[in-house]
């Protein structure tokens, strides 16, 4: 019994209207790496939550921690008690120092006069980062690293507290596949030193790389918790989603027609240099890469946020000029931007405020006041059209699921009838069924005539709705290959890109970053 | 259960009711013509820059120069005056100096980027100087009869002309804000500047206007003031510039933007005109008197503080 560091049994957690939890268990033993898997809204976020501290849980729970009843009740309990968490958005001071960062908390207890101990400080931060073989400067200021330094910084930090239960929240989201191998690398340190680690992400294959054990939410419910020997990534697919769940591959042969669009010669310094790409009538263009490797800011320089140093853009027949994103509505293009929340939508307002925000010029009536009847009118007819749920109007676009949200997102561009719209990332953080509908609807699109370029680092997404692939890598198009002839290994190795000998990644490294989500 | 949901402007408008019938059973006087008439003729100047404040605040903003502006505008018109021009073209010559100094806060903020209550702290200084440095810190007086008829003359023989003024510029700000394509480009700049961005709005032509707006506000203040008091000083309305605020976001503006409503901020208005005049038909003290102001808006902005997180607690847990 007393292998177990964590033991959560019969954890309920009711919110007003919603049971978000439902009898869930999570038991963790010492050393081992715990992955904690289930779709969006499965109720990963609010377990994590419960166990540090956020939330408190129902009447009639059991949690221990090593073996005795862990009694928290706020975060503070819980850092205290050497849990500690990792989310996604760090959560680190910008603008202190590294050292202060690790060292940040330690002090909470004394008196607020007491004086600050620099030599201890930086004694304790030097440790914890030789622990983890991070060779990162103590004075620097936390907001000048990469994230996955700033991620180390948190492990750190963790670390200096004497942590024994570690839990990060997909911690590879935001990293390249080096950083991602480093990272398995530190797991395994922490491993080494009999600290557990509770493993959160959608990356099936990075999951069997790292963790011994996997526990599986749906639905707030608890499915099962199976060591990694005795299931397979397609079992616990359809553990998760409750259905065998697999993208087909595209395998139709697109009917390709004229050209509609080209970018000749496009460079930006530091983002991406010397692209060029036609779109063909009637396709979906995919356009993918890692992370970094430039497909948002090319998608954003077509978009005339984050201008271009050189290069022309050629739109049905005519050079455009681009110098604002309302230049590029104007013209007829359109952009669904990765970030949902903060970049496509204005989350407090109405769907309607949302939805005609780039039409609302062509909705005034005589006054050239907006016409709110034909206003709502159009709006009905894209939440009809898209199916968006629940089908109100005048409901703020926060109370919206993420799939709800990204179907208002390109509402507001077919409001505006673009000739071209750029998807990045259609279906990130979006639940399976959505999914296919989002892809379906791309397909529609292109059938509608609109043009299509989708942006995703998901291959299975790409290989199953596009129709040509375009791969990028630092920064330049690495290859193009016809979907109907490729498949995962090939996109990758136009993604990594080895011919540069500076290039250090290791192939390995590549299995990890192809996004595998469900 | 009955369940009646009012809005928060609603339930500021019965508060100000309330006080109103308050004051006008305990408060001798208060009732009497003589102090209604004083003010109705007081609403306008500072309802106006509230308002003006208001949608400045809308955008996620402030402007602190907004006093400076209208008492700008002010010298101006009182300069064409006092050199022998008519009444019509010193009120444009007005109107243009307050849109050149919201030009130049609208130019530095939307343009450059630099955050507006930088930016409006620095003209606010500026402004003074340049007024300082016009009038040697003297007041310019004497303008024409008809002139001094805009703040202190009656339409139909019971409305202060002001009031109607006032009146006609909080129904256009109504409009602009709620029904033109401006307005909406405003509330949402004001909740997400980088989601309009990314919709193709020119955040910067919005902001522009917005800033424009708000000084010609401050120039029918001006006007209405200058012609009240038969005079300009550099001074002209500067009590009015924190307590502008006070009043918008007593009304329901959210500081950090997004939300704002003109009757919240003609409520607000009203609460503290009803509570400064009532204060001082009862005897208190002055500085008291702001004491009770200061100790209201606190009161009523925790309140909200706490009404907000609840609902939005709410929200996320339904979510």
């Amino acid at each position: 019994m007393s292998d177990y560091i964590l033991e959560m049994e019969h954890i309920s957690k009711t919110f007003p209207g919603v049971k978000a939890l439902d009898n869930v268990e999570l038991k963790v033993k010492q050393g081992e790496v715990h992955a904690l898997i289930g779709e969006n809204g499965a109720g990963k976020s609010t377990l994590i939550k419960v166990l540090a501290g956020v939330h408190e849980a129902d009447e009639g729970g059991r949690y221990l921690f090593e073996g005795i009843d862990a009694d928290i009740h706020r975060p503070l309990d819980a850092t205290l008690k050497g849990i500690s968490i990792i989310y996604q958005d760090l959560s680190l001071f910008p603008n202190l120092s590294v050292a202060e960062n690790i060292y940040i908390g330690r002090d909470s207890n004394k008196k607020p006069w007491t004086k600050i101990n620099w030599k201890s400080m930086k004694e304790l931060a030097g440790k914890a980062l030789d622990e983890l073989e991070m060779d990162i400067d103590l004075n620097k200021r936390v907001e000048l690293l990469s994230i996955a330094q700033q991620q180390m910084i948190e492990i750190a930090r963790a670390l200096a507290f004497d942590s024994k239960l570690i839990v990060m929240d997909e911690p590879t989201s935001s990293l390249s596949s080096g950083e991602v191998e480093k990272l398995y690398r530190v797991i395994d340190k922490l491993k080494e030193r009999g600290i557990s680690v509770i493993f959160i992400s959608h990356k099936l294959k990075e999951l069997f790389r790292v963790s011994d054990r996997f526990t599986v939410l749906r639905d707030g419910q608890f499915v099962g918790s199976y060591d990694v020997e005795e299931i397979d990534e397609q079992q616990l697919i359809k553990r998760m989603v409750g259905r065998e769940v697999v993208y087909e591959n595209n395998t139709q042969k697109a009917a390709v027609g004229e050209k509609v669009f080209e970018v000749k010669n496009f460079s930006k310094e530091g983002n991406f240099k010397d692209i060029n790409l036609s779109l063909y009538e009637g396709e979906i263009l995919a356009v993918t890469g890692l992370v970094g490797s430039g497909r948002t800011e090319l998608a954003q320089s077509i978009f005339g946020v984050n201008k271009a140093d050189e290069g022309t853009l050629w739109l049905n027949g005519k050079d455009l000029k681009i110098n604002s994103s309302e230049d590029a509505v104007k013209q007829g293009i359109a952009y669904v931007p990765e970030a949902r929340q903060t970049q496509g939508l204005v989350l407090e307002q109405s769907i309607v405020n949302n939805m005609t925000l780039p039409v609302i010029d062509a909705l005034r009536n005589k006054l050239k006041l907006i016409d709110r009847k034909v206003e709502k009118e159009l709006t009905e007819q894209y939440i009809k059209s898209l199916d968006v749920r629940p089908s109100m109007p005048d409901l703020a676009a926060d109370k919206l699921s993420g799939g709800n949200q990204q179907k208002v997102v390109i509402g507001k561009w077919l409001s505006a009838q673009p000739k071209l719209l750029i998807i990045d990332e259609p279906t990130n953080g979006i639940d399976i069924g959505a999914k296919t509908e989002i892809h379906k609807l791309l397909r529609r699109m292109v059938k509608e005539g609109i043009g299509v370029i989708m942006i995703s680092s998901e291959l299975p997404e790409v290989l199953s709705v596009s129709d040509r692939i375009l791969v990028m890598s630092r920064g330049r198009i690495a290859g193009e290959l016809n979907t109907l002839e490729a498949d995962q290994e090939k996109v990758m190795n136009l993604a990594l890109d080895t011919e540069e000998p500076e290039d250090k990644r290791q192939p390995e490294g590549a299995e990890s970053t192809v996004h595998q989500e469900v | 259960m009955t369940n009646i949901k009012l809005s928060k402007e609603s339930v500021l408008g019965l508060i100000a009711l309330a006080i109103f019938v308050g004051l006008s059973l305990f408060t001798p006087g208060f009732l009497s013509s003589g102090n209604i008439n004083s003010m109705m003729f007081q609403l306008p100047e500072f309802g106006l820059i509230a308002l003006g404040m208001m949608v400045v605040i809308i955008t996620g903003g402030i402007d602190l120069s907004i006093t400076y502006i209208a008492a700008f505008s002010g010298v101006g018109a009182a300069l064409m005056m006092t050199n022998g021009f008519g009444i019509f073209p010193a009120i444009i010559v007005g109107i243009i100096f307050a849109l050149a100094c919201g030009a130049f806060n609208g130019v530095v903020v939307s343009k450059i980027g630099v955050p507006p209550i930088l930016v409006t702290l620095g003209t606010m200084v500026l402004f003074e100087g340049v007024i300082l440095a016009i009038t040697n810190g003297n007041a310019i007086s004497g303008f024409p009869d008809a002139y001094s008829l805009i703040g202190n003359g009656y339409y139909l023989g019971i409305v202060p002309f002001s009031l109607v003024i006032f009146f006609v510029f909080t129904i256009i700000t109504g409009l602009l804000l709620n029904k033109s394509t401006w307005g909406r480009r405003v509330y949402m700049y004001g909740s997400n500047d980088l989601a309009t961005l990314f919709s193709g709005v020119k955040n910067s032509k919005v902001l522009m206007k917005v800033y424009l707006y708000a000084s010609l506000l401050a120039a029918v203040s001006a006007i209405i003031m200058t012609s009240r008091y038969n005079s300009v000083k550099v001074d002209l309305g500067s009590s009015y510039l924190l307590q502008s605020v006070a009043a918008a976001v007593l009304g329901g503006t959210n500081i950090h933007g997004g939300y704002g409503k003109v009757m919240g901020t003609i409520y607000a208005v009203l609460i503290f005109q009803f509570i400064r005049n009532g204060l001082n038909l009862m005897g208190v003290h002055s500085s008291l008197v702001d004491v009770v102001i200061g100790a209201i808006l606190i009161a009523v902005l925790t309140l909200n503080f706490f009404s907000d997180k609840l609902s939005r607690q709410k929200a996320k847990a339904a979510s």
